[in-house]
C-alpha cells in the first residue's frame, strides 16, 4: 500500500525513506524482530515444500517426547500426531485470518477515522457514537458470539476478529486527520480545486501513513493473539490446524505431555514478539524524537 | 453538570444499542427459537411450534418482539437457560463474583507491582530495572494468557501441592469462613497471577513514562528546592500526579481484562462468567451466551462512565473542556 501513496515529485522523498530504514537497521531489537519474522514466515511457507507431510496423520505412537526413539523432531501430540507437522502446517491458518482481520480492520478504520476526521461536525459525531458503540463491545466476548452462533470458518472468524478490533485505528486515522487538515499543503490543494476524495486519499493520508503502518504491525499482533484465543477455546474450522487449536488439544493431556502445549505457544509468542518489535522499530525509525517512550 | 448528564444519557444510549444488538444476534442466528425450544420438549408437532411461537410472541412483528425485549431486559428479565432451564440472571448473579474476584486480584497486583516497578524506572532510566520493563512489557503482551497459564501449570502447580491446578474451592472442603477464604485465595494465585501479567507488564512501562515526565516538572523541582526528603517528593508530590494516566487505562481496560478472564478461567477451571459462556458454547445455550455478553458489556459501559466521571473530579481542566478528546 505504501507505494501507491508516496507522492512521486516530492524530492526528498527518497532520502527520508532512506533513513529510517537506516534507523531501522541499526536498531539492534528490530532487526532481532525481523529475523523472528522470517523464520515464521519461512517455517510456515518454505519448509512444507520439502517437508511434506499431512498434519492430521497419525504416525506414531501418541505422547513421544522429542529426542525418543522413533520420535518426530518435535514429539507427537496426544492423538500421535506429528507435532512439528502442526505447527508448520498451523501457521498458515493462523496468519491467514491475522491477515484477513488485518486487512478488514485497516480498511474500515481508515475509512471511517478519515472521513470522520475531515468532515467533522456532525458527520464526526454520528461516526464516533459509531466507533465508541464498538469500542465498548468485550472483543474476545462478542467474537466468541458470532463464531458460536454462525459456526467457525475462516470468513466467521476473520470477521468476528476484525468488527471487534477496527475502533483504536479509526481514533488514530481521526486524530491524524484532525492534525494535518488545516495545514497549507491541504488548503493549498483544496485551493487549485482538489475534490475531497483526492485530498483524504492523495493529500492527507500519505501523511498519515507512518502511523498507521505502526499501529497495523501491532494490529497484525493482536489478531494473532486473537485467532489462537478462539481456536484455544475450541472455535476454529477443526479441518485446519492451528496454533490455538494444537494447544487447546494438547491442554487436556499437558501434565504428561508438555511440549504438546510449550511449541505451538512458542509459534504465537515469535510472530507477536517480532511484529511489536518491528512495529516499535518502525515507530523509531520515522518518529525518531520519540525514542524509549 | 450539563456535561455530566450528557455523559450519563451517552451511557445509556449505549447500553440500549447493546441491548438492541443483542436482540439481533438472536434473529440472524441460523435455527429458529421456537423449533428450538420445542426440541427442548421432545415436541415437533407443527401445531405446537406455533403454540410455542404464539406463547413467546414470536409471531409479532419484529418492532414489537424488539420492544417486549427491551422491556423484559429492563426488568431484568433475560430470558431462561436452555441447558440449566433456570433463568439466565440468576446464572450470571451465581457466576459473577468468581469473575469479579479474580479481576480485581489480578489488577490490583499489577497496579501496586507495575507502580513500584515503573516509578523505581523512572528513577533511573538506565538501570537495570528500567531495561527489564521495557522487555518485560514486550513479552507480557506476545505472550498468550491461556499459554502462559498452562505454562505456570506445568512449572508449578504439577511440582508444587501448595498450588492447586483447578477450580475454586477444593471438592472435599470442610472448615469455617476464614479457612474457607484461605482455600480460595490458595486457588486464586495462579490464574490471578497469569491474568495480571499482561497488565504489570504495561503498568510499569506507563507508569514509567509518566513518572519520568512528572518528575521533570517544576513542582518537583520546587519540591525539591523546598528541602523535602525525596520519599515525600515521589510520593507526596511526584505519584499523585503520575499515577493518573495509569487509573485512566485501567478503568478504560475493564472491557480487555474481562475478555482476558474468559480464556483464564478456561484455564483454570475458574467458575466465572468467561467459563459460563464458554460452556454455553459447547451447549449451544444461545440466552446464557447473550446474557454473558449483555452483562459485560454494561458492566464495561459503567466502567468508562466511572473512570470519566472520577477523571473529571481529580482533574480540573477537564471540567472546563468538557468530554473526552479523541
Amino acid at each position: 500500500m505504501a507505494e501507491i501513496f508516496v507522492d512521486q515529485d516530492r524530492g526528498d522523498a527518497g532520502s527520508a525513506k532512506g533513513q529510517a530504514l537506516q534507523l531501522f537497521l541499526r536498531n539492534r531489537a528490530a532487526v532481532f524482530g525481523l529475523l523472528l519474522l522470517i523464520t515464521v514466515f519461512v517455517m510456515t511457507f518454505i519448509v512444507p515444500i520439502w517437508y511434506v507431510r499431512d498434519p492430521g496423520d497419525l504416525i506414531a505412537r501418541p505422547h513421544l517426547r522429542p529426542g525418543t526413539d522413533g520420535a518426530p523432531f518435535l514429539g507427537t501430540d496426544n492423538l500421535g500426531r506429528d507435532l512439528l507437522a502442526v505447527i508448520v502446517y498451523g501457521g498458515r491458518t493462523t496468519l491467514r485470518v491475522a491477515a484477513g482481520a488485518a486487512v478488514l480492520i485497516v480498511a474500515v478504520g481508515v475509512t471511517i477515522g478519515s472521513v470522520a476526521g475531515y468532515y467533522g461536525r456532525w458527520v464526526d459525531a454520528a461516526l464516533m457514537r459509531f466507533t465508541e458503540f464498538f469500542q465498548v463491545l468485550p472483543g474476545l466476548l462478542f467474537a466468541i458470539v458470532v463464531v458460536a452462533l454462525f459456526e467457525p470458518s475462516f470468513w466467521t472468524i476473520t470477521f468476528a476478529i476484525g468488527s471487534v478490533s477496527w475502533p483504536g485505528i479509526a481514533r488514530l486515522t481521526r486524530a491524524e486527520f484532525l492534525r494535518l487538515k488545516n495545514l497549507e499543503f491541504v488548503k493549498a490543494a483544496r485551493a487549485i480545486g482538489a475534490s475531497d476524495f483526492r485530498i483524504i486519499t492523495r493529500v492527507i493520508l500519505p501523511n498519515a501513513l507512518p502511523t498507521l503502518i505502526v499501529s497495523s504491525t501491532l494490529i497484525m499482533g493482536s489478531a494473532i493473539l486473537f485467532e489462537a484465543g478462539l481456536a484455544f477455546l475450541g472455535l476454529a474450522d477443526v479441518n485446519s490446524p492451528s496454533w490455538g487449536l494444537a494447544i487447546g488439544r494438547g491442554r487436556e493431556t499437558f501434565t504428561i505431555n508438555w511440549w504438546a502445549v510449550t511449541f505451538p505457544g512458542l509459534a504465537i509468542f515469535a510472530t507477536v514478539l517480532g511484529l511489536s518489535l518491528v512495529g516499535d522499530g518502525l515507530q523509531d525509525a520515522f518518529n525518531p524524537k520519540l525514542r524509549g517512550r | 453538570m450539563k456535561a455530566i448528564a450528557a455523559r450519563i444519557a451517552q451511557a445509556l444510549g449505549l447500553v440500549l444499542a447493546v441491548i438492541v444488538l443483542n436482540f439481533f444476534l438472536i434473529q440472524i442466528a441460523p435455527g429458529d427459537a421456537a423449533t428450538a425450544i420445542a426440541g427442548e420438549q421432545s415436541a415437533s408437532d407443527a401445531e405446537i411450534i406455533e403454540e410455542i411461537r404464539a406463547q413467546y410472541g414470536l409471531d409479532k412483528p419484529l418492532l414489537t418482539q424488539l420492544g417486549i425485549y427491551i422491556g423484559n431486559v429492563a426488568r431484568g428479565d433475560l430470558g431462561n437457560s436452555i441447558w440449566f432451564n433456570e433463568p439466565v440472571t440468576d446464572l450470571l448473579m451465581e457466576r459473577i463474583w468468581p469473575t469479579v474476584l479474580l479481576s480485581a486480584a489480578a489488577l490490583g497486583f499489577a497496579l501496586i507491582l507495575g507502580v513500584t516497578v515503573g516509578t523505581l524506572a523512572a528513577r533511573k532510566p538506565d538501570s537495570l530495572v528500567s531495561h527489564s520493563i521495557t522487555v518485560l512489557a514486550l513479552v507480557g503482551f506476545a505472550m498468550p494468557a491461556f499459554w502462559t497459564g498452562l505454562l505456570l501449570l506445568i512449572l508449578v502447580g504439577v511440582n508444587f501441592d501448595f498450588f492447586p491446578v483447578s477450580g475454586f474451592h477444593d471438592l472435599d472442603f470442610e472448615g469455617n469462613w476464614f479457612e474457607s477464604w484461605l482455600d480460595i485465595g490458595q486457588h486464586l494465585i495462579l490464574p490471578a497471577l497469569t491474568l495480571g501479567i499482561i497488565y504489570l507488564a504495561q503498568y510499569s512501562r506507563l507508569s514509567r513514562a509518566s513518572m519520568l515526565e512528572v518528575l521533570e516538572s517544576d513542582y518537583v523541582r520546587t519540591a525539591r528546592a523546598k528541602g523535602l526528603s525525596e520519599r515525600s517528593v515521589i510520593f507526596k508530590h511526584g505519584l499523585r500526579n503520575g499515577i493518573i494516566p495509569v487509573v485512566t487505562i485501567l478503568g478504560l481496560q475493564f472491557g480487555a481484562v474481562l475478555s482476558g478472564a474468559i480464556l483464564v478461567e478456561s484455564v483454570f477451571a475458574w467458575p466465572g462468567l468467561g467459563r459460563l459462556a464458554f460452556e454455553a458454547v459447547g451447549r449451544r445455550d444461545t440466552p446464557v451466551l447473550l446474557g454473558v455478553l449483555l452483562l459485560v458489556s454494561v458492566s464495561v459501559i459503567v466502567a468508562n462512565l466511572l473512570t470519566d466521571l472520577v477523571y473529571r473530579l481529580i482533574d480540573p481542566r477537564i471540567r472546563v473542556s468538557g468530554g473526552t478528546n479523541g
